[in-house]
């Protein structure tokens, strides 16, 4: 049990957090959330920023462009951005912390020769396209059909709550190849151009009535045989893959965020007398305990990452439960903070994050789903029917 | 950084666990809380001379020369097995009260407006006031234990006592009381730590035995999803104390045992609601191991001071 982080370590982190200290005051202002040209230029800008001092895909394996660090050091990474408020990982978030990795652990050379490289610059941006109306929690009874003519599979078939779909050159396509297999055999994994003739996106309006993710529509649209990734009807093998860096490492960066969320909610308790309040003063200080045994959780789970050779393992599930349920109770409490008028008013960051809380333990995975996986494949209790 | 534990440290645990599973099987835990909670002198010696009340003596003063991971991993040990008595106190006040480190004494433990435990078969009794620490010992403790009327405890493995007001009554003082006050927090929290561990996996042994509607009933989403949360619990709270245990730090301690104190409570609680009727019998463990985190929750830091604690360090 050793948290100490080596000289190695220390000196990365040193020269990270001098380098964060140099750029990120040159940053341009941060666009409206409505704006969406203008965040995918300053979500790629961030992007280009880190590819060009040496940080883009930090934990990436060497041969398919990245730094090949270890998962500490990608930990340090994620922590000292999120202290030092550096952008989020936003419109890069797919191709960066799942399709990215996928295509680097399952793609041929030339597939990671061509899409690795413009997602470590920031000139290409994924998204996931994976749910159907009707097949979400059962993501393996989807029905987008992809079907071989010549070097080309035809694709037609439904997305729904695809993120950043309106700004994505390419998707990471979830199709049937095989209707008549089971249905976990017969499915390919395809990366398909999101400019393709007959791809159409129509947004979806949020809760937080942003258009964060958007349905798509996929009609007879072409996408070469070279652009499946694992062999065909082996798609589902590397949709687990998928998952597992989904689950395993995306979130790691946000429990730093919600720590510091938690320091200035108790900030603006003090400031505005709340803070009397034993009970919210109570509250605050359990969310304290939480989301620092998040961290704990994180840096246990990173090292046991490191065992196995940096692939994520189910304790992604575990984190991912707590989490997303902590997240939820922390934006709560910060309603309580602000009092009945100021919890109303959407032009408080905090009402706005509230609202998007609550997709957490829906998206990437409900808590429902989770907790099979948990029960399932951890704990070894029988499947369900 | 490297979280997981070392070599050394994965034999030690194995090594308790043996010890345990071979002195205080289930029988004999049984056997312990049918007299009353009696600590066992014998097992109490076999400890000492096993090295855990002087794991953190430094081998100079004959000690084994650990530190506090090495600690709360025994004491993991020590909440999954049940095993009644001082245990933390008697490690905190070893090198100070005579034969606590050999396990020839038993040091009790006595707080304000608590009754005190196993205070009958006590050698000395540690009194937590504040962050301030003192044993009463001799004369004293015999005075005490004079005037102190037995409790009908709860916890059928720590038979207790109502004490007079302690204030009144003179005792060494222990230096540095308030880290006293953390250490056995901590090491209460991994007590409650193998506890919790320990209710998940007799919940997961039963889901997976027992049969309702032609199958286990661990097939049964409900139960599944009980038995993952507290999976969750135990995992999120063991993190939070071993990491707690290698900082030693003030803040981190106080959100370890407030998430151990709830991990070893849900998961007796969830446990006990998967066993059905059976968790409602005396016979059924469940309920001892509930018991003993209801008494642990209270013991050493309470979740109101915890909570205080966490609110003040934030910015
Ligand atoms: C903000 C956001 C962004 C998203 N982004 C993307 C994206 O970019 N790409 C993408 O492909 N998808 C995306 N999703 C989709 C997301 O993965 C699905 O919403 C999620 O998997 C749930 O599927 P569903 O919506 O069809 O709900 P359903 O599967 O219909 O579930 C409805 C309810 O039933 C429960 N339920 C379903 N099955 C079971 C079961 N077996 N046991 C117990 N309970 C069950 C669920 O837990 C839930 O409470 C996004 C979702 C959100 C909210």
């Amino acid at each position: 049990m050793d948290l100490a982080y080596t000289d190695e370590e220390e000196e990365f982190r040193a020269r990270l957090r001098e380098w964060l200290t140099s750029v990120l005051p040159g940053l341009p202002e941060k666009p409206d959330p409505g704006d969406w040209p203008g965040r995918r230029a300053y979500d790629t800008g961030w992007q280009r920023l880190l590819h060009d001092a040496g940080y883009a895909g930090l934990n990436w394996p060497a041969d398919a462009g990245g730094r090949g660090a270890t998962p500490t050091q990608h930990l340090i990474f994620l922590e000292e951005t999120e202290r030092a408020g550096a952008p989020y990982v936003g419109a890069n978030f797919v191709g960066l912390l799942h399709a990215g990795p996928t295509i680097a652990a399952e793609g041929t050379a030339a597939q990671r020769a061509r899409w690795l490289p413009p997602v470590l610059r920031g000139d290409e941006i994924w998204c996931q396209g994976f749910s159907e109306p009707d097949a979400g929690s059962d993501l393996a009874s989807l029905r987008t059909r992809a079907v071989r003519d010549g070097d080309d599979y035809v694709v037609s078939g439904q997305k729904i709550w695809t993120s950043h779909a309106e700004v994505a050159d390419w998707c990471e396509l979830l199709v049937r190849t095989d209707p008549a297999a089971p249905k976990h055999r017969g499915i390919s994994w395809l990366a398909m151009r999101m400019d393709a003739p007959g791809v159409t996106v129509r947004p979806l309006r949020t809760l937080a009535g942003s258009t964060e993710f958007a349905e798509m529509f996929l009609d007879e649209v072409r996408v070469p045989v070279s652009h499946r990734v694992g062999a065909e009807n082996d798609g589902w093998r590397v949709t687990m893959v998928t998952l597992s860096f989904e689950r395993g490492t995306a979130f790691v960066g946000e429990v730093v965020a919600c720590r510091r969320t938690l320091d200035a909610l108790a900030a603006e308790a003090r400031h505005n007398g709340r803070w009397d309040d034993t009970v919210l003063r109570r509250r605050l200080g359990r969310l304290n305990a939480e989301f620092r045994a998040l961290w704990r959780l994180t840096q246990w789970n990173v090292s046991e990452a490191q065992s196995t050779g940096g692939v994520p393992g189910t304790g992604g599930s575990v984190f991912k439960l707590r989490y997303s349920h902590a997240r939820q109770e922390l934006y709560e409490a910060a309603a309580e903070v602000l009092g009945a008028g100021d919890a109303l008013d959407l032009d408080r960051e905090w009402v706005l994050d509230r609202l998007s809380s609550l997709s957490y333990t829906i998206a990437a995975g409900t808590s429902q789903i989770q907790r099979n996986i948990v029960a399932e494949r951890i704990l070894g209790l029988p499947k369900g029917r | 950084m490297d979280f997981r534990l070392t070599e050394d440290q994965r034999a030690l645990r194995a090594g308790i666990r043996e010890l345990l599973a071979g002195r205080f099987d289930r029988d004999r835990m049984r056997a312990a809380l049918d007299g009353g909670g009696d600590i066992g002198r014998e097992l109490w010696r076999e400890l000492g001379t096993a090295g855990l009340f002087a794991l953190r003596l430094p081998e100079t003063a004959g000690g084994v020369g650990l530190g506090l991971p090495e600690s709360v991993l025994a004491f993991d040990e020590i909440g999954r097995a049940l095993l009644p008595g001082p245990l933390a106190a008697t490690q905190l006040a070893a090198g100070v009260v005579k034969g606590a480190a050999e396990g020839e004494a038993v040091v009790a433990l006595a707080e304000a407006g608590r009754p005190v435990g196993h205070l009958a078969q006590a050698d000395a009794l540690l009194v937590l006031d504040g962050d301030r620490a003192r044993l009463l010992t001799g004369g004293v403790l015999r005075q005490v234990a004079g005037e102190a009327r037995p409790v009908r405890s709860l916890d059928p493995g720590t038979p207790l006592w109502r004490v007079p007001d302690l204030a009144a009554y003179d005792g060494e003082p222990l230096p540095n009381g308030a880290r006293v006050r953390r250490e056995g927090a901590l090491l209460t929290a991994a007590e409650q730590l193998g506890s919790a561990a320990r209710s998940l996996e007799s919940a997961v042994q039963h889901a997976g035995q027992r049969e309702q509607f032609g199958t286990p009933i661990g097939a049964f989403q409900a139960v599944k999803h009980l038995c993952a949360g507290m999976l969750v619990r135990a995992e999120t709270a063991r993190t939070a104390v071993y990491a707690a245990a290698v900082t030693a730090d003030p803040v981190e301690i106080a959100g370890a045992k407030l998430l151990a104190d709830d991990a070893a409570v849900g998961n007796a609680r969830d446990c006990l609601q998967v066993h059905g009727g059976m968790g409602f019998t005396w016979e059924a463990d469940v309920h001892l191991h509930l018991k003993r985190a209801w008494l642990r929750a209270g013991q050493w830091l309470t979740a109101a001071d915890a909570q205080e604690a966490l609110a003040a360090d934030l910015a």
